[in-house]
């Protein structure tokens, strides 16, 4: 009786971990296959011209999408430039530097303010940062990229410190002791020796930084204005933009399954999905790249 | 979409089965439910009918959501409500695609509703004609000393593209009523999701004009009166002035249901008509359908 229990176990435990292993790329490639099926068409319908152009203006049939991609790129952009630094440095302090019971305050904190929710952020956003922004930088609007930037910088921040954390925490603490008995300062040991060992960690959690900025949707629609302007210039972020995932969001209730605009909106997807496609090959490309050189400096 | 037709299948059978439920239980006749959806002028104004209607027919359930008329017309095309909800009339391909579904469109007036443009009340400029608005949108004018105001940059807020009222004030005011006419908002036209990001950023914003139905508008906000050229008079949107056709940029608001409605839709319907429900759309800063006739 007992091993024949144990038997079945074995049969069915193992297989359903493998299953869900492998949904996961059933799962992607289900997606990519309906964004396929129903972007696609966007292609046959609208001119290439008219889909490359600047106007995005779709009840009039005006499917630029150009203004949509640069505002998605320069907002996301910005908010790597606010939380990479921040992110990668407070994940630094949190792991080499903060004593225990300041570690025990900041880290519960941290993961909170990664869980908020991020139309409340857009709330403050608009209440707050947007009228600060107006007036101290003496904008014709707060809604600009730049809002949008910096709000997406700071709800990518907890995602960023506290993988990047984890991958400091897991150095091992032998390194740092072979740092210091060489005579490296705390500094370059953190510079030199833990962050580069940490390196893969840390480009994931810049990864799924991203990731998360990139497909942002609520915040971003609240405070950056929807202005489908091309934003081309340095001086755009001062500006309103309209991000690809907003347009999705603030239009896909409106229109009919199987019109040109849905096919056009799937096809918006269908960019964003190459996107983020093209950072994750980039980054994980990066990773073994940086895990070769590791070995070759071992052996 | 087809996922949405099965939760709304899913939906619509748990409160079917739990509605069924409760009338054996209780003795009472069955409850009805009434899907209500679209124009986020209306939500409000259907939100406060549905309360009243729900108060004097306890077996009536009527579920009220917002999202633009265009949502709630292709609700209605999709089969998934009664009564869609719209600030502007159904457009032909709609009614085209409707009925390709299977699915007549009927139309009902409920209530008359006007647009006010707004400006922050610092803003020293208190009246505009529809040709200066027309060119404040469309990014001809972009400093408000040309319209007698301070020297500062103009900073248009309006609705996103699937409100019925961003589409009446493109008809209306930037193409004046003109159907040749194919101006276009200017693209630095901010477009914000709900009438509450438009009043928020026109309270702090004293660059920024926007435009909301007059019953969304709050008083610490200034209202622009408006004339159709420079020769008429400046008319400020009230009901008087919207009855007596005054006021230039004031429409017609509409529920649309699918073929003529019976039962429960149509005695809902009938009562929105009412002197009663009427009285409800003057107290939310509407404009009556009634007033004409004593």
């Amino acid at each position: 009786m007992e091993p024949k229990r144990l038997n079945w176990q074995e049969f069915f435990i193992p297989r359903l971990v493998k299953a869900s292993g492998y949904s996961a790329i059933l799962f992607v490639a289900l997606i990519f296959f309906f964004l396929l099926r129903e972007g696609l068409p966007a292609l046959g319908e609208v001119e290439l011209d008219v889909l490359f152009s600047q106007r995005w203006y779709p009840i009039e049939a005006h499917y630029g999408i150009l203004p949509l991609i640069t505002g998605s790129l320069l907002v996301t952009v910005g908010a790597m430039l606010v939380a990479l630094p921040f992110g990668i440095a407070t994940a630094v302090f949190m792991s080499e530097i903060a004593p225990r019971w300041l570690l025990e305050i900041l880290k519960p904190l941290v993961e909170l303010l990664g869980g908020l929710p991020s139309v409340v952020l857009g709330f403050l956003g608009i209440l707050l940062l947007s009228p600060f922004l107006r007036t101290s930088l003496d904008l014709p609007t707060g809604l600009t990229a730049l809002a949008g930037a910096l709000l997406l910088g700071g709800i990518a921040v907890p995602t960023i410190v506290s993988i990047a954390e984890d991958a400091l925490d897991a150095v091992p603490y032998s390194y740092r002791e072979g740092a210091w008995a060489m005579g490296a300062t705390r500094w370059q040991t953190i510079w030199r020796v833990t962050l580069p060992a940490a390196r893969s960690g840390v480009l994931t959690a810049v990864m799924l930084g991203i990731g998360r900025t990139i497909g942002e949707t609520m915040a971003v629609m609240m405070v950056t204005g929807n202005a489908p302007v091309l934003a081309l210039k340095l001086e755009s972020i001062f500006h309103p933009v309209r991000t690809m995932t907003a347009t999705i969001a603030a239009e896909m209730g409106e229109v009919a399954s199987g019109s040109v605009h849905y096919h056009v909106l799937f096809f918006i997807g269908l960019v964003l999905f190459l996107i983020s496609l093209a950072v994750n090959i980039a980054a994980s490309s990066v990773v073994f790249r940086s895990k070769k050189r590791a070995e070759r400096v071992l052996s | 979409m087809k996922f949405t037709h099965w939760l709304a299948a899913v939906l619509i059978l748990l409160t079917t089965a739990c509605g069924g439920a409760d009338g054996g239980e209780a003795g009472t006749p069955t409850i009805v439910s009434i899907e209500n959806k679209g124009s986020d002028t209306i939500v409000n104004l259907a939100l406060a009918w549905a309360e009243f209607y729900q108060e004097i027919h306890p077996e009536v359930r009527i579920s009220v959501t917002g999202g633009g008329s265009g949502t709630g017309i292709a609700a209605l095309i999709n089969g998934t409500v009664g009564i869609a909800n719209a600030s502007r009339q159904i457009k032909d391909e709609e009614r085209q695609q409707a009925l390709e579904n299977g699915i007549d469109p009927v139309e009902f007036i409920i209530a008359r509703d006007a647009i006010a443009v707004i400006v922050h009340p610092d803003n020293p400029v208190d009246r505009l004609t529809l040709q200066q608005v027309a060119d404040i949108y469309s990014g001809k004018i972009l400093n408000w000393q040309e319209v007698g105001g301070e020297d500062r940059p103009i900073v248009c807020l309006s609705r996103e593209t699937n409100s019925g009222t961003h589409v009446y004030f493109l008809e209306t005011v930037l193409r004046l009523g003109d159907k040749e006419n194919t101006t276009l908002f200017s693209t630095e036209t901010l477009l914000l999701p709900s009438s509450e990001g438009i009043i928020n950023e026109v309270r702090q914003n004293p660059n920024a004009i926007g435009y909301d139905g007059l019953g969304y508008v709050p008083d610490d906000l200034k209202i622009l009166a408006l004339a159709v050229d420079e020769s008429s008079d400046y008319v400020l949107p009230m009901i008087s002035t919207v009855n007596d056709k005054t006021y230039p940029v004031a429409r017609d608001l509409y529920m649309y249901t699918a073929g003529q409605p019976t039962g429960a839709v149509a005695a809902y319907l009938e009562w929105i008509l009412s002197p009663e429900a009427q009285t409800i759309v003057a107290e939310l800063g509407f404009v009556p359908i009634l007033t004409e006739e004593p």
